[in-house]
């Protein structure tokens, strides 16, 4: 490169003049740039990369969290005994829950077997831990000491005690990073859990949520307990996501603007679950199946696998 | 501000590119301890890349901006190519300036340094704001000061292998 105001003699040659090499870099990362947010062409790409920079991460993470661990362990007795008191009061009003629980469980697969009805799928779930914030300042996504090596996979969701937080989105092998509900990009598929009507949540962007491709008149009121409908084939059904808080009807738009405030501990690291279904759903049926494969039972599921289509 | 162009200055040893090399490294290990609750956390590799691309503006440029940028948007989980496109601007400016910025003393080239930091901000923020994202809040720019700060203690760690005389003597080390 040959730096302006001093150009060397051609006998040097140092290839293209400054400006015009600018000019390549700047086309080759917006390109980049264009792929990764517009098309999200760039994963293998990155997956590939982080081969290299994951030692470092790595290597750059570890002092943090012996820090962070350290903090921990000196945290001082009397909040310990607090905790672990609150913890005990917890599990003995879990206790009476599950024990009627399991009853229910028994008693709803017996039903559902009368009714000739599919079974729901299992659960499974891996503990983890939030180790830290990630780097990047614009989303909202967090660090997992759990990664692909315990078996975690990109989109399963995060919940804590309270309800859902997040959503795996990328894995590397001793890591795995989420990201939160509160994030502006994350979409849930959700309901209401008052009427069962169906919508899409997505992060508000100030720690908040709120329900998009609502009519300005639909039967949602401030108070209603929102959880997941599970028909995006990703998130177990019924898990809690928000409460509403409040909602601007504004005549003059066809939408409403729905806020809602997350019930679990989005923006709070600690202990949080990964859950999955223990089986994958079924996959789409394709329009070139013949129709009397819709079977009543497989009815709805198909219904629900065209309003999934239509919201992508 | 006082202008000093005769003042004595040392005279370097050539700079060995490996040493050139271990310093992006550790700067980019530095950028990725997570850090999201400092406020002010530098960014290390555009100081080093500043720094090298005043210094050594022949040999280190946009390539190693590119480079090492990707590596950066890999490390953070950014968009790919938003720190390379910032970092491939800071390095075309800093070249450009180099042989006027070197006759200043380093707390001097700081002070010049803090717009050219800023703007990498600046234009990080444009593209994710461009495409979609949230504001993070003011001080996302703090950053930069703090980059700027970093500029008059790299400069004699950065320049410290090239400080050592050619005919080693064991009893004056540097």
């Amino acid at each position: 490169m040959s730096v302006v105001g001093h150009q060397p003699p051609p006998f040097f040659n140092r290839g293209l003049p400054p400006a015009a090499r600018l000019t390549l870099y700047l086309t080759i990362s917006v390109a980049l740039l264009v792929g990764d947010l517009r098309f999200h062409y760039m994963e293998t790409v990155r997956k590939g990369l982080t081969v290299l920079t994951y030692p470092m991460q790595i290597v750059a993470s570890t002092p943090a969290e012996w820090v962070h661990r350290t903090l921990d362990y000196f945290s001082s007795l009397s909040q310990l005994q607090q905790e672990n008191q609150a913890l005990r009061n917890r599990s003995l009003n879990d206790a009476k829950r599950l024990v009627r629980q399991e009853a229910l469980e028994t008693e709803n697969k017996q039903i559902r077997e009368l009714l000739g009805m599919r079974e729901r799928t299992g659960v499974r779930g891996i503990a983890a831990e939030v180790l830290y914030t990630s780097r990047d300042p614009f989303a909202r996504r967090v660090i997992l000491d759990r990664g692909e090596r315990d078996g975690i996979e990109p989109g399963l969701a995060v919940i804590d005690g309270e309800g859902v937080i997040g959503q795996i989105t990328r894995i590397f092998p001793l890591q795995a990073e989420a990201t939160l509900l509160t994030d502006k990009d994350q979409a849930l598929s959700v309901k209401v859990v008052r009427n069962g009507l169906r919508a899409v949540m997505f992060g508000a962007g100030n720690g908040m949520l709120e329900l998009r491709y609502l009519a300005a008149n639909a039967d949602v009121d401030p108070g209603d307990v929102i959880v997941t409908s599970g028909l995006d084939g990703v998130y177990l059904p019924d898990l809690p996501v928000a409460k509403v808080v409040r909602i601007d009807r504004d005549d003059a738009r066809g939408f409403a603007r729905f806020l809602c405030q997350p019930v679990a501990g989005v923006e709070k690291s600690g202990a949080v679950l990964v859950v999955g279904r223990a089986a994958t759903p079924p996959p789409n049926p394709t329009a070139s199946e013949p129709a009397e494969a819709a079977k009543p039972v497989q009815a709805g599921r198909a219904g629900r696998a065209a309003a999934r289509r239509e919201k992508h | 501000m006082q202008f000093q162009p005769h003042r004595p200055s040392r005279i370097l040893l050539p700079v060995r590119m490996s040493w050139v090399w271990v310093s992006f490294v550790v700067a980019l290990v530095l950028n990725f301890v997570p850090s999201r609750q400092i406020p002010a956390m530098p960014d290390f590799v555009a100081l080093v890349l500043a720094f090298w691309c005043i210094q050594e503006p022949l040999r280190v440029g946009m390539g190693a901006a590119f480079i090492f940028g990707l590596f950066t948007d890999i490390g953070h989980g950014s968009a790919m190519g938003q720190h390379a496109l910032a970092y491939i601007l800071l390095a075309y400016i800093c070249g450009a300036i180099s042989r006027r910025l070197l006759w200043f003393r380093p707390a001097t080239q700081a002070l010049q340094m803090l717009p050219l930091f800023l703007m990498a901000q600046v234009v990080m923020l444009g593209v994710r704001l461009l495409a979609g994202a949230e504001f993070p809040g003011w001080s996302y720019f703090f950053s930069a000061f703090a980059t700027a700060l970093l500029w008059f203690p790299i400069h004699y760690v950065l320049l410290l292998p090239q400080m050592q005389p050619i005919d080693r003597d064991e009893n004056r080390p540097l």
